[in-house]
């Protein structure tokens, strides 16, 4: 089949399990949430839709437009999914493409699958949805539109960012390397991404406007989404000069928290006469380690929602 | 376009087909996390967790080269690892001159290098395996026994029932496109490139338009056979006792290729 991904499914082997777990830690935890908010928001009726929404981003993922010397351009559609159907079934949608891609074509690996739909599910869906909803309520559809082109560029650039420090940590390649030529290649495709997601939803604006008004999926989360969103933007933009121009300083920063050497180094070269033969305490180490990462984000996931329930 | 048209599994009978599939999907995982637990420069590791690959070969009926050929699918993927050869502190190993950089290869990053081009490859063998021999209703079915959540597994059975079906919409769109994009002998078709994007997406907004108006169909063709919101398998999977047998066989062996990659 002509369809061509984008260079961001990991295969397994190249992340270590440190930070394979961390991410499977994040992403269940996400996924849990949707899951639940889906639950509680939508009926059965929002099964077959997701399902067939599904399929249609593993589809829409095949058309391509030339741009020049062979390269051709397409959409990644996290954004996209997430304004046209709303930030958890967006996720929840962009998980089974994810899955589906892994499973049946080995396009990312089974292991890192949960680096994977972090990198090219969730955060961007959040991202694409987040600036989107800033401006949703706007009767204005230029500015919606033009708002949701820079999501669109945005959530790629942050599943370019976010997977190339994955590699970093995993000992794959150096961060001056890595983050400038991802994010160099991404910014290119992002900007496919942004005039193809821009100019559906101009053609759905034009043809079924109900579809992304008041009361439709896309208008199902809440406002609070707008600062989720403009924040890992904000991160995003301002962390990627800093990591491109400083990377001394990032791998300094990873050094002191301990994190680099977690992530690295395989668990035998930690206690290098290690005489038993046993998977052991080392790779066990290895793994609590995640788990405490995970608990860690976890508990901050918490309390941020927390405070936003409070203030809502 | 028919509906395994995306299928990736092929018809045989054999051993590894008839296990079951939530023993296939349990191994293939412990497998690949033990490949990234494994050691730079492990060979003697590598050359058994091959071994084994080879032996799930044998008793799955499919022949090595149809394994060998797509496992070079995930190699493109190496080039984000190539500057480990130089980076890495070491023992030079070979130098030389590109354009205008002087590169030294170090032993230190040959050998991560290689290592992590293996352990990719050790891994996605057995990944293609697990699709090659397990119908993916199959697939799906065993990830519901596992306790992926319903809602995940039962959007993935649909995105697989309707991926044919959207694709061959694709293909309509794409033909109609391309049938309007006539062009005289050295000239090029259609505008700029900002054009071409518009038309691309106005292709995924009615692409989106028919899937949309498309679900409500299907719910409502669902709904009049009696879909309460919930999924049954005709053939529910049950664990016999070479299905435990394998699973513990599989684990000895891979905790075996663990302690040899440790010695």
């Amino acid at each position: 089949m002509h369809y061509s991904p984008v260079p961001m499914h990991i295969p397994d082997g190249f992340l270590t399990i440190f930070v394979s777990v961390i991410c499977w830690g994040i992403t269940i935890f996400t996924l849990g949430l949707s899951i639940s908010k889906t639950n509680k928001a939508l009926g059965e009726k929002q099964i077959p839709l997701m399902g067939v929404m599904a399929a249609f981003i593993f589809a829409a993922q095949m058309i391509n437009f030339p741009v020049a010397g062979g390269t051709s351009g397409h959409l990644l559609g996290g954004a996209m999914a997430a304004i046209v159907l709303g930030p958890w079934a967006g996720m929840l949608v962009m998980t089974a493409v994810i899955a589906v891609q892994a499973l049946l074509f080995q396009d990312g690996g089974l292991v890192v699958m949960g680096a994977n739909i972090l990198n090219m599910g969730l955060l961007t869906s959040a991202v694409g949805y987040g600036l989107y909803r800033s401006v949703s309520g706007q009767s204005n559809n230029k500015v919606k539109l033009a708002v949701a082109g820079v999501a669109a560029w945005l959530s790629v650039m942050t599943g370019a960012l976010i997977t190339s420090l994955e590699l970093w940590l995993s000992g794959i390649s150096d961060l001056q390397v890595v983050v400038p030529a991802m994010l160099w290649v991404h910014a290119v495709i992002g900007l496919g991404e942004a005039l193809i997601t821009v100019s559906a939803l101009g053609f759905i604006f034009r043809t079924r406007p109900d579809l992304l008004g008041e009361g439709s999926e896309s208008a199902m989360g809440s406002r609070n989404w707008a600062y989720v969103g403009g924040l890992i933007a904000l991160i995003v933009v301002l962390f990627s000069p800093f990591a491109s121009s400083n990377p001394d300083g990032l791998e300094r920063v990873a050094g002191d928290l301990g994190f680099l050497n977690a992530g690295q180094s395989a668990p035998y070269s930690i206690i290098p006469d290690y005489t038993l033969p046993f998977l052991g305490e080392t790779a066990l180490s290895t793994i609590a380690a995640g788990v405490i990462g995970v608990l860690v984000v976890g508990v901050i996931a918490i309390l941020i929602g927390r405070g936003m329930k409070a203030k809502a | 376009m028919h509906f395994d048209a995306f299928d990736r599994y092929h018809e045989k009978e054999s051993f590894i087909h008839h296990l079951d599939p939530r023993v296939k999907v349990v191994v293939t995982i412990v497998f690949i996390v033990s490949n990234a637990l494994l050691p730079d420069g492990a060979w003697m590791a590598f050359a058994f967790a091959w071994l084994f690959l080879l032996l799930a070969n044998v008793f799955s009926k499919l022949g090595l080269t149809y394994t060998t050929k797509r496992s070079l699918i995930a190699l493109p993927f190496a080039f984000i690892a190539i500057t480990i050869l130089f980076s890495m502190p070491g023992e030079p190993v070979a130098s030389f001159k590109l354009l205008m950089w002087n590169l030294t290869i170090t032993d230190t990053g040959l050998l991560r290098f290689v290592s992590i081009l293996i352990r990719s490859w050790l891994s996605v063998q057995l990944a293609i395996l697990l699709v090659a021999t397990t119908r993916f209703p199959d697939l799906i079915h065993a990830f519901e026994h596992l306790r992926v959540p319903a809602i995940l597994t039962t959007i993935i059975a649909f995105l697989y029932r309707y991926l044919f079906v959207l694709t061959d919409e694709v293909l309509r769109l794409m033909r109609a496109r391309e049938s309007r994009s006539a062009a005289s002998a050295g000239n090029r078709s259609g505008g700029g490139v900002l054009w071409r994007a518009k038309v691309a997406g106005n292709m995924a907004g009615q692409l989106f338009l028919r899937s949309y108006e498309r679900s409500d169909r299907i719910y409502n063709a669902m709904l009049s056979r009696g879909y309460t919101g919930h999924l049954y398998t005709l053939n529910p999977h049950e664990m016999q006792s070479r299905d435990y047998f394998v699973t513990a066989f599989a684990i000895a062996v891979i905790f075996i290729v663990q302690i040899i990659g440790r010695l």
